[in-house]
C-alpha cells in the first residue's frame, strides 16, 4: 500500500444522548445541520480540502444511516484509487472482544488499517463538531514544533469552559496541564477534539493502554494525560474560526440560527471551501404568491405558501398557506399544513404537522426549544393534539 | 436486462435561442433554475434503466461535455456501456454516408457493442416525463416495426410549427406523417425500434443517398413499415425558440405545471455543492423559483433564479430569468429580462423587455 504522510481517523460512533429524539435511530454525526448538511460533512469536507485522502470513519452507535450516507465517499471526493474513505465498524476478534470500549480503543482496534499506509502522523477527528479548518496548516505547525502531539484549541468564555476539556499552556503553546470540565477553570483555552499524533509514538501508547484494565480507553482521560506525565512534547494549535459543539438541542438550534445573520462567522458560501454533502437532487424551491420569507435559509425542493422568518428549511419542506414559522429549524421533507404556528422549534425529517397546530409558545422570546420527532413520546402527543385540533377546526 | 439503448441525436437541432445559443448548443441551455434541457431526456432514459446512451453532437458542444462529464449524475458511469458523447470525427475517405446518417455510419461500434435489442431515438427539445419502458412495452405489444411517440396539443403554438404531425388511425397505427398546421397530434421526435432494423434501414438509406433518418428512412417508407403511435399524456413542452423558452420557463411558476414536471420523478443534473438559498431581512420574494446558492436582499416577483444568483438591496426583478452566478446590483430594476450566466448588472441600472419578447443578455457581460 502506498505510504501516506497522514491518515485521518474520524470518531463517529457516539450517540449524542443529549440530542434526545434526534439521535434515537441515528448517530450524532448523521444529525442534520444548515439546511442540507449532516454534521459529518464538515470534517469530511475539511479532509478533502486539506489534501487528506485517507480517512477511516469509526462507527458504532446506530450506523445504518451513516454507512449508507458515506457510501464510497464520492460526494467528498474521497473515492480514491489509493486511500479514500473507509467505514470501520467494530468487529469480533479472536479474543472475543467486540464493541469499541473508548475512543483510544477504537483506534487501537484498527491498528492494521492505519499500519497499511505507514503514516508519519495520524489525525484524530470527531464527528460531533461544526467548523471549517485547514488540517494541512495544523500539520505544518505540528511538524514545525516537532511535536509528539498537537491539539487544536479554541478560546471560549469562562462559563463555557466548565463544559469542555480545558488546556493550560506556556506562552509558546506547549501544553502544561489538562482539566476535564473544570468547576473553576484556570484558562479559557478549550480542546476542539482534533488531535494530531506522530503515529509510531501513538501506536506504542495504544498498545500499552490496551493491556491495562483500570482505564476508560479514552484519549482525553487516559492517553493524553499519560503522554504529558511522561514528558512528551504536546502543543496547542490555536484556531480562531467558527467552531461549535452541537451536543444539545439548544446548541444545535443556535448553530442553525448563527447562519442567518448577514455575515455569519461560518461562511458556507466560500467557493474555495465548499461543504460537500450527499445531494438530494431536488428541483428549485418555490415561493408562492402568498409566501413570505425573511432572514431565512431555504433549500431546494421546498414549497412555501406561508410565512417563514428567522428559520432554516431543509430540502423538500412544504409550508401551507396561513402558516407562520419563526425561529425554527425544519428538517428534510417535513410537511407543515395550513394555519400552523411554529415558534422556536426543531421539526425532524418527514414529520407531518396537521392544520392549525401550534408548536412552541408563540412570541415567547426565551422559551426552551421544542423538539418534534416521530420517535418522541412528547412529539407524538403534540401531534395527536394538533390533529385533534384539525378535526375540531 | 438491457433491452433498450438510447440515442440522443442533436445533429439537426439548430441553435435558435439567440444569445443563449451563441456559445452552446440548444441541449446545453440552462433551464428551470438548475437544469440543462438535455437533463430531461437523460433522466427519462435513466428512469427506464437504460445504461448505454450515445449523444450525437456536431456544433458548440464544449459546454454540453462539461455538463455531462462521464455521466455520473444519471448513473451512466458504467463499466460496460454508459455514456458516449460522439462528435463528428470521420476520416474515412471512402465514407458514402451523408447528413445525420454519418453519425450512425461512423459509430457502428456503439450499436454493435451494446447488448440491448432495441433503441430509443430522441432529441432534447421536447420536454416530457415519458415512461420509455411503457413505450417499449407498447411497441412489443403492437408488434410494430417502429413506434413513434406523440402528444395531443389542442391549440398549436408557434413552437409547434416545425413539428411533424401524425395521423393516427383507430388501432393506433400511423396512417400519415405531415406538417398540416391545424392537426393536433404532435410527433415528439422520439421513436423506439429494433436495433437490427434501425441499422438495416440506415444502411439502405445511406446507399440511396439519404441524409435524414426520420424523413428518408421512416417517412418515405411509411407505407412499407408498420408504424405504431404511442400517445403520451403528461407534461409536454417544445423549446425551439427564445419565445417558447421564456414562456415554458414562466409556466413553471404555476404549481400544477411545476408538479407535473417534477412531482412524479426526479430530474437529475450535474451536482453543484451550493449552500441553501439565503433570504435577508429586506428580501421580498413571491411567485418565484429559486435555486440553492442564491443570496437575496431585494425584490423578486414572477421570476426564476438559478444557482448562486445575488440580488442586492433595493434591486427588483420582475418576470425575469436570471441564470447562474449573476449579480444584480443595488437598486437595479429588471423586467422581462433573461440574463445568461455570469452577467453582472451594476447599481441603479434598468433593463426592460417585453413579455412577448424578453430582453436577453449573453453570458459573461457586465453592465
Amino acid at each position: 500500500m502506498k505510504k501516506k504522510d497522514v491518515v485521518a481517523m474520524l470518531l463517529a460512533g457516539g450517540q449524542g444522548k443529549r440530542l434526545k429524539g434526534l439521535t434515537k435511530t441515528l448517530a450524532k454525526p448523521a444529525v442534520y445541520f444548515g439546511g442540507t448538511y449532516r454534521i459529518i460533512d464538515f470534517p469530511l469536507s475539511n479532509c478533502s480540502h486539506s489534501g487528506i485522502d485517507t480517512v477511516g470513519v469509526l462507527t458504532q452507535y446506530e450506523p445504518l444511516v451513516l454507512h449508507s450516507y458515506i457510501g464510497v465517499g464520492s460526494d467528498w471526493d474521497l473515492d480514491r484509487l489509493s486511500g479514500g474513505v473507509y467505514v470501520l465498524p467494530p468487529h469480533e476478534r479472536e479474543d472475543g472482544t467486540t464493541w469499541y470500549r473508548g475512543t483510544a480503543d477504537a483506534i487501537f482496534r484498527n491498528l492494521k488499517f492505519i499500519d497499511q499506509y505507514e503514516p508519519d502522523h495520524v489525525l484524530i477527528l470527531s464527528g460531533d463538531h461544526i467548523y471549517k479548518m485547514d488540517y494541512d496548516r495544523m500539520l505544518a505547525y505540528h511538524k514545525e514544533k516537532q511535536a509528539d502531539c498537537t491539539i487544536s484549541v479554541i478560546e471560549v468564555t469562562l462559563e463555557e469552559a466548565t463544559r469542555f476539556g480545558m488546556i493550560n499552556t506556556d506562552d509558546r503553546y506547549r501544553i502544561l496541564e489538562f482539566e476535564e470540565k473544570p468547576i473553576s477553570p484556570k484558562s479559557t483555552t478549550a480542546s476542539m477534539g482534533v488531535y494530531l499524533f506522530r503515529w509510531p509514538l501513538l501506536r506504542s501508547y495504544l498498545l500499552r493502554n490496551a493491556e491495562l484494565t483500570d482505564t476508560s480507553h479514552d484519549f482525553g482521560k487516559d492517553i493524553l494525560p499519560l503522554m504529558l506525565r511522561e514528558g512528551r512534547s504536546l502543543y496547542a494549535y490555536p484556531f480562531d474560526g467558527y467552531w461549535k459543539d452541537v451536543g444539545t438541542i439548544q446548541s444545535l438550534w443556535e448553530a442553525n440560527m448563527d447562519l442567518l445573520t448577514a455575515q455569519p462567522k461560518l461562511n458556507l458560501n466560500d467557493p474555495r471551501w465548499r461543504i460537500y454533502t450527499r445531494n438530494p437532487n431536488q428541483p428549485p424551491q418555490y415561493i408562492s404568491p402568498q409566501g413570505i420569507v425573511r432572514n431565512s435559509m431555504i433549500s431546494e425542493g421546498c414549497a412555501v405558501s406561508g410565512e417563514v422568518v428567522r428559520s432554516v428549511l431543509f430540502y423538500g419542506v412544504e409550508v401551507g398557506e396561513g402558516s407562520v414559522i419563526t425561529d425554527s429549524v425544519i428538517m428534510p421533507k417535513a410537511r407543515i399544513g395550513r394555519n400552523v404556528r411554529i415558534h422556536r422549534a426543531i421539526i425532524t425529517e418527514d414529520m407531518e404537522i396537521g392544520d392549525h397546530a401550534v408548536i412552541g409558545t408563540p412570541d415567547a422570546a426565551e422559551a426552551e426549544i421544542t423538539l418534534i420527532t416521530g420517535q418522541d413520546e412528547e412529539g407524538l402527543k403534540l401531534l395527536q393534539t394538533s390533529s385533534l385540533r384539525t378535526d375540531q377546526g | 436486462m438491457r433491452e433498450l439503448m438510447g440515442i440522443i441525436n442533436l445533429d439537426r437541432e439548430r441553435d435558435v435561442l439567440n444569445e443563449l445559443t451563441y456559445y452552446r448548443c440548444g441541449a446545453a441551455v440552462p433551464f428551470a433554475g438548475r437544469y440543462r434541457l438535455i437533463d430531461f431526456i437523460m433522466s427519462s432514459m435513466m428512469h427506464a434503466g437504460i445504461q448505454d446512451i450515445a449523444i450525437f453532437v456536431r456544433r458548440k458542444y464544449r459546454s454540453l461535455m462539461d455538463h455531462l462529464g462521464e455521466g455520473r449524475p444519471w448513473d451512466m458511469n458504467r463499466k460496460r456501456g454508459g455514456l458516449f458523447i460522439l462528435p463528428p470525427d470521420w476520416n474515412d475517405e471512402t465514407d458514402m454516408s451523408a447528413g445525420e446518417l454519418r453519425h450512425i455510419n461512423n459509430n457502428l461500434d456503439f450499436f454493435e457493442r451494446g447488448a440491448a435489442s432495441h433503441i430509443v431515438h430522441a432529441g432534447s427539445q421536447h420536454l416530457s416525463t415519458v415512461d420509455l419502458n411503457a413505450v417499449h412495452a407498447y411497441h412489443l405489444e403492437k408488434k410494430a416495426d417502429v413506434t413513434l411517440v406523440y402528444t395531443r396539443v389542442p391549440s398549436p403554438r408557434p413552437e409547434h410549427r416545425f413539428c411533424y404531425r401524425l395521423d393516427v388511425d383507430e388501432d393506433g397505427s400511423v396512417a400519415d406523417i405531415h406538417y398540416e398546421q391545424r392537426h393536433d397530434c404532435i410527433y415528439m421526435e422520439m421513436f423506439v425500434m429494433e436495433k437490427s432494423l434501425f441499422l438495416e434501414l440506415a444502411e439502405h438509406c445511406i446507399a440511396h443517398g439519404g441524409k435524414h433518418f426520420f424523413r428518408d428512412a421512416l417517412m418515405k417508407n411509411r407505407h412499407k413499415l408498420s408504424i405504431a403511435a404511442y400517445e403520451y399524456k403528461g407534461y409536454h413542452a417544445v423549446i425551439n425558440s427564445l419565445e417558447s423558452y421564456y414562456r415554458t420557463s414562466m409556466n413553471l411558476l404555476n404549481p400544477q405545471t411545476y408538479d407535473s414536471l417534477f412531482g412524479k420523478r426526479t430530474v437529475h443534473t450535474k451536482i453543484k455543492y451550493e449552500v441553501p438559498a439565503k433570504y435577508l431581512d429586506t428580501a421580498d420574494v413571491s411567485n418565484a423559483l429559486v435555486a440553492n446558492g442564491c443570496w437575496i436582499e431585494g425584490e423578486v416577483k414572477n421570476s426564476i433564479l438559478f444557482r448562486g444568483v445575488q440580488v442586492k438591496r433595493g434591486a427588483s426583478i420582475h418576470n425575469s430569468i436570471i441564470m447562474q452566478k449573476c449579480v444584480i446590483g443595488e437598486n437595479v430594476r429588471l423586467e422581462n429580462v433573461i440574463l445568461d450566466k455570469d452577467v453582472i448588472i451594476s447599481r441603479d441600472h434598468q433593463l426592460q423587455g417585453d413579455y412577448r419578447k424578453p430582453f436577453v443578455i449573453a453570458k459573461d457581460v457586465s453592465i
